[in-house]
């Protein structure tokens, strides 16, 4: 009853606004107003489509890019399709390429300057837009909510349903409001902001709750780190996070190819000045937390809740009294090769990876090089890569010189895609291997079978690159 | 879909929390364009000690025989017990196709990550919410029996163990109905087609924003 007394919360009325109709156990038709679609979930959906002898709905809501799957290397990618050595990956691109000249569905091909990892790519490209509700086959779709707008992963059969129907059928969730007020320390960037979150409320906190993630700390990061945040809410639990509209939201979608312009654009800035919640609006859970008590953070373990200080130790086992953590700590502990008690500095690195769809901006490739420009990587280190998140990011680096402080470093420079953040492609880790990344999961095998992944910031990632194990960049003179 | 009424079977006993979609099915088997196949490469990274590779054959790849699904007292299992969060991670619907294919029908735990647990009602598969007392228990019992099997009535949302006594189960309305008619989501959502429509027209009215220039829908 209080509930219908309150104001909205901005998911309340993104969801509000896009409802269709609902049944009475609550399950909701939703419209959807843009689907992203990637090589790896949407061939079952447009064989579904085929055999069903069905069409999409509206094809100028859907925009597809080519990224799990598709080589980095130079070499490979100059030759288009016929470049691409893995057989079945092969196919798999081919065949998106063929689903969208078959079911006319714009497609930024491999090789376009525009291609790249696709949470990077909409936000980029203008087609992701405040107040709007956007779906992709890919959990990661979180991203697209530090825009303002209601963005979630779906399944297979899921990108079907709004590829025949533009809805999708949903129960609500409930909302939760992170709250990180306060200053950040410099060097404590939006990843280890989202990190710490995880750390506070678990990997299942989220479970169940769309998040709006809100405070000074939250508001004082650009539109990239809050894509950062927002990008890991999915590893909190939440299908969704969500950052109110401001007017930093609408300098970055101003004059991108897909925004409005002219009159339709002063009409809908209007319109998407009022995407936040209002102040009496209801929240079923806050948690808090104090944006100047954030240091950069680690992961050591094998969920992102595995995460402690730089300068802080890996947890011992035997001090946890709940025997189920214990047992999940041992575990991953065992997986990692690492002892409990060990300091996170003393953890030595055989590879790092700054790209993903968390950590491939502009911004994240000038945090890195920042750090690296002048040294050199670390003898220990056997791999070092940076993999922009797409074409345009990849050119604007060149433009400022990135590539050649990432070169004469040691790190090598590729061509835009996922790569080792899920490592479809050939860029593995090797077995055992602890890698330095600035991507999002460290699951068990996640970057390579029997590889062991530690999440951190891209200046994080730089740094270790350099010193061949974990430093707080705070203590390094830049 | 393949309708959901009844399923009874050997209970395997997965007991390690957050369980998430690589653990599942690793990517490598994701570059499949098909949605079966993927049974033989269930929990791939545990279930055997080599990497496993698309299109491979796996009849003589070394078996972890440590790993549960390897214990040939739980050979033929239909029904899945598993921990908190289990399903977490990556979108992948191949993760309950991998399920599916192997031959489980229900999976059972204290909660679920929201994305798989969506996923498993689209491909007739029933993911069980009991409480977390109720699990444990579970798991006793199940590994103090040899071929303890239980009997899920999606009908009556009744478990029903081998001493005959039984546990309640909550399940949504609409997905129940689905499940145990086995009914088509798209076609269902086709058949509101026209409040879709009247949606968008209103929509594309007050937010024309939102569609690019050249629709005229």
């Amino acid at each position: 009853m209080g509930k219908n007394m309150t104001g909205k919360t901005l998911y309340d009325k993104i969801w509000d606004a896009h409802l269709v109709s609902q049944r009475e156990d609550g399950t909701a038709l939703i419209y959807i107003d843009r689907h992203l679609i990637h090589e790896v979930t949407s061939p079952q959906a447009f064989e579904g489509l085929r055999i069903a002898g069905r069409r999409p709905w509206r094809a100028g809501a859907n925009l597809a890019v080519p990224d799990h799957n598709i080589p980095t290397t130079k070499e490979e990618r100059n030759q288009g399709l016929a470049g691409i050595k893995d057989p079945v990956s092969k196919i798999q691109v081919k065949t998106l390429d063929e689903n969208c000249r078959e079911f006319n569905i714009f497609e930024l091909k491999m090789n376009d300057l525009r291609q790249g990892i696709v949470h990077v790519v909409g936000p980029e490209q203008g087609a992701t837009l405040p107040g709007m509700t956007i779906v992709c086959g890919d959990s990661h779709t979180s991203t697209h909510g530090a825009l303002g707008a209601l963005a979630n992963g779906i399944g297979t059969s899921e990108v079907e349903h709004v590829l025949a129907t533009q809805c999708l059928m949903q129960k609500k969730m409930k909302n939760m409001l992170v709250r990180v007020d306060g200053t950040l320390n410099v060097g404590v960037t939006a990843k280890d902001v989202v990190l710490a979150i995880i750390g506070e409320i678990g990997t299942a906190g989220g479970t169940g709750y769309t998040i709006e993630f809100a405070g000074e700390s939250i508001q004082s990061l650009s539109i990239e780190g809050r894509m950062t945040v927002c990008n890991m809410a999915i590893e909190a639990g939440a299908r969704a996070g969500l950052i109110a509209v401001d007017e930093k939201t609408l300098k970055y979608i101003k004059g991108r190819p897909f925004a409005p312009a002219g009159e339709l654009w002063d009409r809908a800035a209007n319109a998407w000045r009022e995407l936040v919640s209002d102040t009496d609006a209801f929240f079923d859970r806050t948690v808090e937390l104090n944006g100047a008590d954030i240091e950069p953070q680690v992961t050591w373990g094998t969920s992102p809740e595995m995460v402690a200080s730089v300068n802080g130790s890996i947890p011992d086992p035997l001090a946890e009294t709940d025997t189920i953590k214990r047992g999940n700590i041992e575990q991953a502990l065992n997986y990692m090769g690492l002892n409990g008690g060990t300091p996170i500095k003393d953890i030595k690195l055989d590879c790092v990876f700054i790209g993903s769809c968390t950590n491939s901006r502009i911004e994240d490739l000038r945090e890195a090089a920042q750090v690296v420009e002048g040294k050199q990587v670390a003898d220990s280190v056997e791999l070092a890569m940076v993999v922009p998140g797409s074409g345009l990011v990849k050119q604007q680096a060149e433009a400022e010189g990135l590539h050649k402080i990432f070169l004469s470093a040691g790190l090598e420079w590729r061509e835009p895609g996922c790569s080792m953040c899920l490592a479809m492609n050939a860029d593995q880790l090797g077995e055992g291997k602890h890698c330095a990344s600035t991507s999002n999961r460290n699951f068990e095998g996640r970057q390579g079978f029997g590889g062991r992944t530690h999440l951190v910031s891209p200046a994080m990632a730089a740094a270790a690159a350099i010193y061949g194990h974990f430093v707080d960049i705070r203590q390094l003179n830049i | 879909m393949r309708k959901f009424t009844k399923e009874k079977g050997v209970v395997l006993p997965l007991d390690r929390a957050n369980v998430d979609t690589d653990f599942i099915i690793p990517k490598q088997f994701l570059k499949s364009i098909k949605r079966s196949g993927f049974g033989v490469n269930l929990f791939d990274e545990h279930r055997y000690l080599d990497k496993g590779e698309p299109d491979a054959d796996n009849s003589n790849r070394p078996i972890n025989k440590d790993f549960v699904l390897n214990v040939p007292r739980y050979r033929g299992s239909r029904v899945l017990l598993a921990r908190d969060n289990f399903g977490c991670g990556s979108s992948r619907e191949h993760a309950p196709w991998a399920l599916d294919d192997y031959g489980f029908r229900v999976v059972i735990a204290p909660s679920y990550a929201d994305i798989f647990f969506n996923n498993c009602f689209k491909n007739g598969l029933l993911p069980i919410v009991l409480n977390r007392n109720t699990v444990d228990q579970l798991f006793l019992e199940v590994e103090a029996k040899e071929g303890y099997q239980l009997e899920i009535d999606l009908n009556t949302q009744k478990i029903i163990k081998p001493d005959g006594s039984h546990l309640e189960f909550s399940v949504d309305a609409f997905r129940k109905h689905c499940l145990l008619n086995g009914l088509d989501d798209i076609g269902l959502t086709l058949e509101d087609a026209d409040a879709i429509k009247s949606f968008e027209a209103n929509w594309q009215a007050r937010s024309p924003w939102y569609f690019n220039k050249t629709e005229t829908r």
